[in-house]
């Protein structure tokens, strides 16, 4: 990994971090309502000031970026897991099973994202759960066409001949011998898409359709307090400049994994 | 081509099935809780709310196929003609974001490849990542803070003259103008080490022909489809820069839906939209097919 990748990891652990070791700290205090001081600028007391409520803006970020990061990552971890049992069972047995997989990969890929998961985020009653599987739903097409691409340039491998060959049964051969070989590319798939999905949750939070008040998030903060924004910007901004950091540190992180691994993906 | 019609049947019956499994109803929301019983019954019967849902599916379907999609239960206005209505808005839009997000984002691509690891090229691409990784609607309100609250040069939001377009476009136009830098110098960068441009160099072929002729051609093909691709995120982003601008097209119509979880207008939209992105899709595929005599439907891979 080259050195903006290391950094961009580095970062995300310290957010990471300091996010869920939040609950622990005494002066973390993200749902104390203190009517005498609100909408203050950031000080020694709060050093990223206070809300409309008079509650510690700093706090809430890190509570917030709990959510964020939680729901990012198992997102990914499940658009993983269903990405890979589409892309080995298509790449893999190809054809017919090939042909219908795809079909509904595609099916799935030419939906406007964020207007799928709009109507999903409104099927389900709002909240965490139904922002991840808002994401999965469109999420897990693009691992399953990447991973069967790989599996399609990988099975004609003279190692996957020998295995079958030795007598391997299909499933020995797909879970010990292609999985294991496909695990950089998702590694890489994963470290590219986290950064969108931070996004993307974001994005239905800020539209009320993430975790439901009075749990803290990025979006919801920033959607809460636009009215404010000239009166007191640092509600907006500092939010949202935590958003732009998670998803660029996840974003540089996949770019490098992929420069690592010398895979030509493309996003 | 004939992706279309199930599309278009899977994505009536999921809008529909979204549209029924939505918390709330409709009725006590369009009259108020405390409403009579005799107004509830006649509301439902009158936007047919008691026949069973296969009924109303079918009754939805027959709607569509005459080119009807049904009335909003608040204006009482027929969806289609609003969504005509707002949708020119909307175009406008992606085609002003658009207008700023392709030749700047080619251009960026195209010096940062020629002028790989240098520093023109880190910073070029520092910012294209950067511009894929803020949230429209944060940098929609930094721009807004600035340009229309402190330097008061365009009007925060509305719609009308170009005045109200500058900012939600330059928004919009962001994350596709990052993406497209970044695809435009991997592109550029692929191309430069194919084998065929040194064999035109060692023929003695000019650089600007080779430049023009070769590398440009071939680079073209991959950025014209993420050009077209990008259209879908253009839709996406609209829902979130129509919302903070208040700019009077489909992203803010099909949010006013949602909160008001007014059906018809729910499914219209997500139809209307999905119909223009595939649509868009299939357009760039025949494009994508007439610039590369090489590909072949179905083979390629995203």
């Amino acid at each position: 990994m080259n050195r903006t990748g290391k950094a961009a990891l580095l970062i995300i652990l310290l957010i990471a971090v300091m996010s869920f070791t939040a609950s622990f700290m005494p002066w973390c205090n993200p749902g104390s309502i203190n009517l005498d001081r609100i909408k203050e600028a950031p000080s020694f007391d709060h050093p990223l000031g206070t809300d409309t409520k008079g509650r510690d803006i700093l706090s809430r970020i890190l509570y917030g970026g709990r959510v964020s990061i939680s729901i990012a990552v198992s997102a990914a971890l499940l658009s993983t897991m269903i990405g890979l049992v589409f892309g080995l069972c298509s790449g893999y047995f190809g054809g017919k099973v090939d042909a219908l997989l795809m079909a509904f990969a595609d099916l799935v890929l030419s939906f406007p994202t964020l207007l799928l998961a709009i109507a999903i985020s409104v099927l389900f009653p709002p909240g965490i759960y139904t922002v991840v599987i808002a994401i999965v739903a469109v999420g897990w097409a693009s691992f399953a066409r990447i991973i069967r691409g790989q599996v399609l340039s990988l099975k004609e491998a003279n190692y996957i001949e020998a295995a079958k060959a030795m007598g391997c049964s299909t499933g020995r051969i797909i879970h010990r011998h292609l999985m294991p070989q496909c695990i950089p590319v998702v590694l890489v798939v994963m470290g590219m898409k986290i950064g969108g999905y931070i996004l993307v949750e974001a994005s239905l939070s800020f539209l009320g359709l993430g975790a439901q008040p009075p749990m803290p998030t990025w979006g919801s903060m920033i959607s809460a307090h636009r009215a404010y924004l000239t009166s007191a910007p640092w509600m907006v901004v500092a939010p949202g400049f935590m958003i732009a950091l998670t998803a660029l540190c996840f974003n540089l992180l996949g770019d490098s994994l992929r420069d690592r691994y010398g895979l030509k993906i493309k996003g | 081509m004939l992706l279309l019609i199930p599309l278009l049947f899977g994505i009536t019956l999921l809008t529909f099935s979204l549209a029924k499994a939505l918390p709330g109803d409709p009725v006590l929301s369009m009259v108020g809780e405390r409403a009579q019983p005799e107004v509830i019954e006649k509301i439902r019967k009158e936007i047919g709310a008691d026949k069973n849902i296969v009924e109303q599916y079918y009754g939805y379907l027959a709607l569509l196929l005459r080119g009807e999609f049904g009335r909003s239960y608040y204006t009482n206005r027929e969806v289609l003609h609003d969504i005509l209505l707002k949708f020119p808005n909307t175009l406008k839009l992606a085609l002003a974001a658009m207008l700023i997000a392709v030749p700047l984002g080619t251009a960026f691509g195209f010096i940062s490849a020629y002028r790989k690891d240098t520093v023109t090229d880190r910073v070029i691409s520092a910012l294209s990542i950067t511009g894929l990784s803020v949230p429209v609607f944060w940098s929609g309100l930094l721009l807004m803070l600035f340009f229309s609250l402190e330097l008061r040069m365009f009007p925060p939001s509305g719609s009308g003259d170009l005045r109200f377009l500058v900012l939600p476009a330059l928004t919009l136009s962001l994350p596709a103008l990052g993406a497209l830098a970044r695809i435009t110098r991997t592109t550029v960068l692929e191309v430069l080490d194919m084998p065929f441009i040194k064999t035109a160099r060692a023929m003695g072929i000019r650089e600007v022909r080779i430049q023009a002729g070769h590398v440009l051609k071939n680079a073209l093909i991959p950025i014209v489809t993420v050009i077209g691709l990008d259209f879908g995120s253009y839709l996406n982003g609209a829902v979130l820069t129509e919302t903070i601008f208040g700019w009077d097209g489909i992203g803010r119509f099909i949010m006013e839906g949602i909160i008001k979880r007014d059906y018809p207008v729910i499914m219209g939209c997500v139809i209307i939209g999905t119909f223009v992105f595939v649509a868009i899709n299939m357009v760039v595929d025949m494009l994508y097919n007439s610039l590369d005599p090489r590909v072949r439907f179905g083979e390629q891979d995203r």
